[in-house]
């Protein structure tokens, strides 16, 4: 059993992220190692893209941010090597796709391997361009995590047949953010990956407090929040620490 | 493998949000395409609506002053709306209709592919609402009250470097919003399977008519077919069915902008590396990093990073060649042409054509070459006299 999923045995799991180099890379560790003690169970790196399609306003303006600070991927990988000194906790890359293959799938997934990194997550590489990184990802132990929409009908059976680590499912339509209502059809979905596969699913897109959170991960096994945190780093800059804690505390104590 | 591939190039590199859309739309794109009643009635709207066939027309006094091929000019700029974007357009809006859709978006960069769409959906009686990079907006604020005036709603996008990327990034998180009832009209032969295919089917009358047009004026095939490219689809539509014509040599020019040795270019083949963005594999302007770069040129209609997945596999095997051509040479052809032809055409379309005066005089006399003259050049006077020095404004 791999480590991401030996983190929802141990019940419902709060899935933070984070956008990597926002605002700067030494910050990323401290805020991940600041989350673990709140309570995360899995934490989410996000890698910056100049253009990351499927992102709201909140997580667009966090890339740039990165971006402008100077991020390199030599950088996110002495963080988070600087991250493993302290942690075990299971980490997910979730990034746009291009800059992994301009940096080498090969080189890539090697350092992950190195790096103890557990999963990885590209809202650019659907069921049918999973092939893309499959087979190296698996080369050196990196589960690939798919994801579930409100508009996948058909499709969830042959997702969940092979899905790694967890399912992501997408809460509802459009992109990342901020938002008041969810999909009508999660309970359903959620019902039918367990008809077909053990994998554990857990929900996000737009989960922003603790009533939301609990919500969510009361009809799955977690929740995933982005935007809403990125949000206090934007909000806090440097000074993030604490409210982060209080903040990632509040949901987890939810779930 | 997944489908919709040319060669390693294409694919459908896009959220799942969006997977069954797109399935649907093939699935609907194939029925279509070979059904009778829906090509009686696209032909009909080319020819009664849109003004086709263009013109294939022999500029004379070009030839002349070149002294070498004969050269002839694709007429796109006298199609309906002033260039070939109109004939993706009715292709996808008649498509959307018959899919149930009542709601058009579209990304567009000169506003030109902006404009199309804003015609078909009042033609149509349908929802527009078009993304326009905010720089854009100012540098063709005629096109957005053009697309006003037509009933859409523009929406400026301000994120990133404020043009056609920006565009096309916001249209495809809105449609990844509301896919119901909206049909996102991909303006260039780019993005995510099966769009590539789609827009350049649609585009390909320009050289289904340009290669009967050739045969009956000339009596033999062209030494050469020259276009512009941006995402690529006025080329992909004056190449396709001269692709197996071996002996016709296929020439995109690319936007070189400030030069191929300078960051201010938008020469993808030149100056890119193969990578993944906007659901294709293909070739884009990155940084060291793998981040989409900056790109820049005169005109708003090439000032993308990326080129369209089948001109990366035409290049891939070198059956078409990719050409830079900067501002300073796109300008001087426009002059040019305006002076010589008395052709006022787009400063995207002055990009093929400035090759073709750098060119011609390699060809034989009894050689001809087809410039695809993909748009007419109205919107840019102002943008021209600007940068000539001239303070004019709209």
């Amino acid at each position: 059993m791999s480590r991401i999923q030996d983190a929802f045995l141990k019940g419902k799991c709060l899935i933070p992220f984070i956008t990597a180099g926002d605002p700067s890379l030494d910050k990323t560790v401290e805020y991940v190692l600041a989350m673990e003690e709140a309570g995360a169970d899995i934490i989410e790196i996000g890698i910056p893209f100049s253009d990351p399609t499927a992102e709201g306003v909140v997580i667009q303006e966090a890339s740039l941010r990165a971006l402008q600070g100077g991020f390199t991927m030599e950088g996110l990988f002495d963080a988070v090597k600087k991250i493993r000194e302290k942690s075990s906790i299971p980490l997910l890359f979730m990034t746009y796709i291009n800059p992994v293959h301009h940096y080498g799938y090969d080189a890539f997934f090697a350092k992950c391997k190195e790096l103890s990194v557990d999963g990885f997550l590209s809202p650019e590489l659907p069921f049918e361009e999973k092939e893309e990184v499959a087979e190296v990802a698996k080369k050196y132990g990196v589960e690939v995590i798919s994801m579930v929409s409100p508009t996948s009908e058909k499709r969830i059976e042959r997702i969940a047949k092979e899905a790694e680590g967890f399912l992501y499912v997408v809460s509802s339509m459009g992109v990342t953010g901020v938002r008041t209502q969810f999909s009508s059809n999660l309970e359903e979905t959620i019902k039918t990956i367990r008809s077909v596969s053990k994998v554990p699913c857990a929900i996000g897109f737009g989960i922003s407090n603790p009533e939301q959170a609990a919500k969510m991960a009361g009809i799955s096994d977690g929740a995933i929040v982005g935007s809403a945190i990125v949000r206090v780093i934007a909000q806090y800059g440097e000074q993030a620490k604490e409210p982060l804690k209080e903040f990632v505390a509040s949901l987890k104590k939810a779930l | 493998m997944s489908k919709g591939r040319f060669g390693q190039f294409g694919g459908q590199y896009i959220s799942e949000t969006l997977m069954n859309e797109l399935y649907r739309l093939e699935e609907a794109y194939e029925h279509y395409k070979n059904d009778a009643a829906f090509n009686e009635e696209l032909n009909t709207l080319f020819r009664e609506y849109a003004n086709r066939p263009s013109l294939l027309y022999y500029a004379e006094k070009m030839t002349k002053d070149l002294g070498g091929a004969k050269i002839y000019l694709k007429r796109e700029d006298l199609n309906h709306t002033g260039a070939h974007k109109i004939n993706n357009v009715l292709g996808q809006a008649l498509l959307a209709k018959k899919m149930g859709k009542t709601r058009l978006i579209a990304e567009t960069g000169a506003g030109q592919h902006g404009v199309a769409t804003a015609t078909a959906a009042a033609f149509f009686g349908m929802e527009c609402e078009v993304f326009m990079g905010r720089h854009d907006t100012e540098r063709q604020a005629l096109n957005v009250y053009r697309m006003e005036l037509l009933g859409a709603k523009v929406h400026p996008v301000d994120t990133g470097t404020r043009t056609l990327k920006d565009a096309v990034n916001e249209a495809m998180r809105e449609w990844s919003c509301r896919v119901d009832d909206t049909h996102y009209v991909l303006g260039s032969v780019m993005g995510p399977h099966p769009f590539p295919t789609i827009v350049r089917d649609f585009q390909a009358v320009i050289s289904r008519e340009a290669r009967e047009q050739i045969l009956e004026k000339e009596g033999k095939l062209p030494a050469a077919v020259v276009a512009c490219v941006g995402g690529g689809s006025n080329a992909m539509g004056m190449f396709y069915n001269f692709i197996p014509d071996e002996g016709v040599r296929l020439i995109g020019c690319e936007a070189a902008g400030k030069g191929v040795d300078t960051p201010e270019t938008a020469a993808t083949i030149a100056t890119g590396t193969l990578g993944i963005f906007h659901g294709m594999k293909s070739y884009f302007c990155q940084d060291e990093q793998g981040q989409i770069a900056p790109v820049y040129s005169i005109s708003a209609g090439l000032d993308y990073p990326g080129i369209g997945p089948e001109h990366a596999y035409l290049h891939s095997t070198g059956r078409a060649q990719y050409v830079p051509v900067t501002d300073d040479e796109a300008v001087a052809a426009f002059e040019y042409l305006a002076r010589t032809e008395g052709i006022i055409c787009a400063i995207e379309s002055a990009h093929a054509l400035a090759h073709v005066i750098k060119t011609a005089g390699e060809y034989g006399k009894d050689e001809s070459v087809i410039v695809c003259l993909s748009g007419r050049g109205d919107k840019d006077v102002a943008a021209i006299a600007r940068y000539k020095g001239v303070d004019l404004h709209e």
